[in-house]
Order: structure tokens, then C-alpha cells, then sequence
């Protein structure tokens, strides 16, 4: 399905990264997944959280430069060849990806992708009935 | 509106004349009642009787900030204190302060030319004067507060900071001027969005900015966001504090009281005067300062002088937009840096905020700069190559204008410190000294 995926600008600074996740958890938002592209000046902090738009407002209020992306949340089988199923849908509808990760947890998997063109994305994916 | 007509619009040859008299007055003056002065003149051969004419001015001695620092407090006074109402001392961001003094005469002479300033920028006895320049030391604060008077307006004695509360006075008074220097002014104005107060539910209509250099560009947006005229008041402390100048509604040029302060420009190098409408080194002699008189005073603005007669119909002199400080032009490699440059390229690319930090270093023997900047809230970007791609733009753009690797980091938005008064916005850590 796809869900709102928070993406949060950092300057590369000792304890940034926790004062988000501190603010998060004093609001009471839970973090589910999150991933930190990086570079050597800044990082963008990706997080599914529990309650999005909350999240939004408690880090904007705090002034951090905070924005919710739409991206595609998918749950499959934490076997062989699973990802490689999905990629290739993806890749033979011509679909860019510009970021994912995923995670794994006993036999399931969740798999989240940004891809260029989320309609698009979600409507090769639901031909194939892998959403 | 002008002021004193008499005055400001004087033939060049009738003020000429009043300008050879004052300072005749003054030379004579200072050689006799202040020692750093007879001693400096005495060394170059020079009596007062020597001066003739305003040209002659050529052939007194200049003063530096270091005479007036190594001259602290009252080294450099021609009347004794009985005679001082008033002192006042820079901020003092590197080193000792610089301390100025006035008497009844000074005070007043400076209340003058603040209203000449006020008056060009179309205020009158009907506005509100909201001054949140700094009180205290400073002297743009009661230098303000004075002029406002003067002209019969109303003070509203803010000082600077709380801004919140400045704003919430500014909206309950109806002010209708505000008096600030341009980058508290723009912290004001962000200041506005977020409290939720629109431009309208302000009378704010002049802008009155002054006591560090700004672009036409931080014109343009200080304007837009505050929905006022912004009109430029220069001035330096050991001259008098705001006043020295001041922009006309035409906006071309700065016209300086020069019946009060002779305006000259040098070569930062080798002192020598420039030829007419040449950029150089702004510096002043006292005309008729009694406290604290000060010869061929060196600015370190630069900048250059047109004495064409403006539209307004004013003769005084105009005094050019200031390029920069000689002495805060930084050497990078070998490269003549000011920050005023980099400052216009910021300011010219609708990506960036008008905020921004030098830092210098040396790092292996080699000069390093480094560019803080915040880009616009709405861009900062979920996408690692799109914020990098901001940051090449700038970094290219800097290189053109500068000639100089300039290295760019984008700070999260609203991060850099907003300054209350003058904005310190350069760090050079090198220890060359």
C-alpha cells in the first residue's frame, strides 16, 4: 500500500539524529523503519513513523526542515527470489527507483520503494497482484 | 521633503567657503587643545595657519581606529569633561572599544543631521517612530530617538531585541516607521510569518536601516515582506553615530551632511586622493565637533563620491553604495575576497535565504572557505542528488564571481544564528598573525 514516509533534512552534527528520535518518542509517535542517506555535509533521515502528520508537527515546530513523501509499503515472503519478483515488475514497466529499504522478521519481509512515479508503480504492481 | 534647505541645497561654492571656515576653526582648535594632534602635526611641519582652504585639508594628518584605541578612553578630547553631555563607545567586537564624546553643540549638530535624514525620507511630525536600534552604548539608538523629536514625531523607544513584543508594539502603537539595522529587520520579517501577522495588519510604511551594509536586493525583500520604503541612514560612531548620510526618494546615492563632516576619498594604499568619482577610502574630518574633533578620520568604507547635483534638488554630495571594508576584505590564495560579494550572490539566487557564515581556515598550509547558508524551507528536499545539485548551483555561482573555490554547506533551515544588531557573519580562524 502506499503510506507517508517522513524525510527529515540533517546537518552531519554529533546528536542530531537523536534529537529527533528523542522528540519522537516524547511525543509518543513509534518509529517503525527508517533509513539515513548520507553525505559528508548532511543526511536525509527517512522514517515510517505510527502517526505521520504528528510527527510532522511536532519536528516543525522544533524547526526542522520535515516533509512527508509518498512511498510504496509492501509485504513479501522473507524467501529466495521474493525482492528479485517485485524488481522485476518494476524494472519491465520501465520504473526508476530512486531509494528503498527493507527489512526482514521471521518469515515475512517489508519492502519499502520510492519510485520515480508512485501511481505508475502502484498500477504495474497491482497487474501483477503483488499489491 | 528637505530639512534645512539652507543648507542642503547651498551653492557648491557658498559651502565650500563655510567648509574652509569650519575647518580652519577646527585645525586651530584641536593643534591647541589636543596633544595627539599638535604632536601629529608638529611631525609633518605643519601649522595651523597652513591651512588656507578646504584643499589644504590634504596636508593634515589621518587618524586610524588604533589612535582612537590607543588614545582610550578620553586621550583624543578638545574640551575638558565639564564641557561633555554625552559618551558613547562602539561595540567593540575586536579589542577595546572606541569611545566618543559630545557636548551640548554635538549633540545637537547630530540631532540635526539626523533629521535632515528622517525629513528626505518623507516622515513628519504625523509618524511613529519605532526605534529598535540598540540603546545604551550604541549609538544608533538615542541618535535616532533624538532625530525623531527633533521633527516632532513620535518615539516609541523599543531598543532591539524581543522581538515578539516588537511586534506586537509595532501592531498595537500603529508605528509607522521602523528604525533597525537591515538584518534585525529581516528577522523581523520572518518573524511576522510566523506569529501569523500579515504585512497588512501593520502601518509600518518607511523603513529606516542603517549601521552595516546591505544590497539592493535585501532592499527589494525587506520591502516586499514588510510592505514598506526602505531608505538607507548611514553613519559611524566616531563620527557622530547615525546621520552622516542618507538616501533621498530619488535612491541615487547617499548625500552626506558635509557642512558638518568633510568627506574625502583616498587610495586605502598609498592615501594619496583619488580622482573624482573613483572608488576608494571614505574619510571624514570633523567640521565643527567640538567634544572629540577628529582629522582625516579613515572609515575603511569604501566607496566613491558623485557631486553632481541630484533631482531632489539637494547639492550635498552623494556618497556611492559601500563595496566593502578595506578592512574586512579577506586574502583567500591571493584573492581579494569581500563578503559584501558573496553576500550579493547569495542574495541574487531566489534559492537561498539572505543569511549566511564565512568560515576561513588554513588547512595544510592552504587557505579553505566555507559558505553556511540555508536554502528557502520549501526546498529542502527528500531527494540526496536534488540538494546537491543546490548546493553545485551556488558553489559555480560563487566561483564565477569570486574566482576562488568556495565550499558550500546547506544548514538546516533556520539554524544560522539571526542577528539583533550588526551581524558577525565572518570567522577567519586562520593564525597568520
Amino acid at each position: 500500500m502506499v503510506i507517508q514516509q517522513l524525510s527529515i533534512f540533517l546537518e552531519n552534527k554529533a546528536g542530531r539524529l537523536n534529537d529527533v528520535a528523542a522528540l519522537l518518542g516524547k511525543a509518543g509517535v513509534n518509529m517503525t523503519a527508517f533509513s539515513l542517506a548520507d553525505n559528508s555535509d548532511f543526511g536525509i533521515l527517512r522514517v515510517i513513523v505510527s502517526d505521520p502528520h504528528k510527527a510532522q508537527e511536532v519536528l516543525k515546530a522544533q524547526k526542522f526542515a520535515v516533509s512527508l513523501t509518498d512511498v510504496i509499503h509492501l509485504q513479501i515472503a522473507n524467501t529466495p527470489g521474493s525482492l528479485s519478483n517485485v524488481l522485476a515488475v518494476l524494472a519491465d514497466a520501465g520504473m526508476y527507483i530512486e531509494y528503498m529499504y527493507a527489512f526482514s522478521e521471521g518469515n515475512g519481509a517489508n519492502v519499502i520503494i520510492k519510485p520515480d512515479n508512485v501511481p505508475n508503480a502502484v498500477e504495474a504492481l497491482q497487474a501483477h497482484k503483488i499489491m | 521633503m528637505i530639512w534645512n534647505e539652507h543648507i542642503e541645497c547651498m551653492s557648491r561654492e557658498q559651502l565650500r567657503d563655510l567648509q574652509t571656515a569650519r575647518l580652519k576653526e577646527t585645525v586651530e582648535r584641536v593643534y591647541h587643545n589636543t596633544p595627539f594632534y599638535r604632536k601629529k602635526m608638529q611631525e609633518l611641519g605643519i601649522l595651523p595657519s597652513d591651512i588656507k582652504d578646504i584643499d589644504d585639508i590634504q596636508k593634515l594628518p589621518f587618524t586610524t581606529k588604533e589612535d582612537l584605541r590607543d588614545n582610550y578612553p578620553f586621550g583624543l578630547m578638545a574640551v575638558p569633561m565639564s564641557e561633555v553631555v554625552r559618551i558613547h563607545a562602539s561595540s567593540g567586537t575586536t579589542g577595546k572599544p572606541t569611545v566618543v564624546a559630545y557636548t551640548r553643540k554635538d549633540v545637537s549638530q547630530w540631532t540635526e543631521c539626523v533629521s535632515r535624514c528622517f525629513t528626505a525620507f518623507g516622515a513628519t511630525k504625523q509618524d511613529i517612530f519605532q526605534i529598535s536600534y540598540g540603546y545604551g552604548l550604541f549609538t544608533g539608538g538615542l541618535g535616532a530617538h533624538y532625530g525623531t523629536e527633533n521633527i516632532g514625531a513620535s518615539v516609541i523607544p523599543m531598543s532591539s531585541g524581543n522581538t515578539q513584543k516588537q511586534l506586537q508594539i509595532m501592531q498595537d502603537f500603529g508605528a509607522t516607521v521602523l528604525c533597525c539595522t537591515p538584518s534585525y529587520a529581516l528577522f523581523i520579517a520572518d518573524k511576522l510569518a510566523d506569529m501569523g501577522i500579515s504585512k497588512d495588519d501593520l502601518k509600518v510604511r518607511i523603513g529606516v536601516f542603517g549601521a552595516e551594509p546591505w544590497t539592493e536586493n535585501m532592499r527589494k525583500e525587506l520591502e516586499e515582506k514588510l510592505g514598506i520604503k526602505a531608505y538607507d541612514i548611514y553613519g559611524l560612531s566616531e563620527i557622530c553615530g547615525p546621520g552622516v548620510g542618507y538616501e533621498c526618494q530619488n535612491q541615487s546615492g547617499t548625500h552626506l551632511c558635509e557642512d558638518q563632516f568633510y568627506p574625502e576619498i583616498v587610495d586605502p594604499k598609498t592615501l594619496k586622493p583619488v580622482t573624482q568619482a573613483t572608488e576608494g577610502e571614505l574619510v571624514f574630518t570633523h567640521l565643527t565637533k567640538e567634544a572629540m574633533p577628529l582629522l582625516r578620520y579613515r572609515t575603511k568604507d569604501l566607496t566613491s563620491l558623485n557631486y553632481d547635483t541630484c533631482a531632489c534638488g539637494r547639492t550635498a554630495v552623494r556618497m556611492g553604495k559601500i563595496l566593502g571594508r578595506s578592512d574586512d576584505m579577506l586574502i583567500i590564495r591571493g584573492v581579494n575576497v569581500f563578503p559584501s560579494q558573496i553576500e550579493s550572490v547569495i542574495l541574487q539566487m531566489p534559492e537561498f535565504e539572505p543569511h549566511y557564515m564565512i568560515y576561513v581556515n588554513r588547512e595544510n598550509n592552504l587557505d579553505t572557505m566555507e559558505l553556511h547558508v540555508e536554502a528557502r524551507p520549501d526546498l529542502y528536499s527528500d531527494n540526496v542528488g536534488t540538494m546537491i545539485s543546490l548546493t553545485k548551483k551556488l558553489t559555480a555561482q560563487l566561483n564565477s564571481i569570486l574566482g576562488i573555490a568556495v565550499k558550500v554547506k546547506i544548514v538546516e533551515p533556520r539554524s544560522l544564528a539571526r542577528s539583533e544588531g550588526k551581524a558577525k557573519r565572518v570567522f577567519d580562524n586562520r593564525m597568520l598573525k
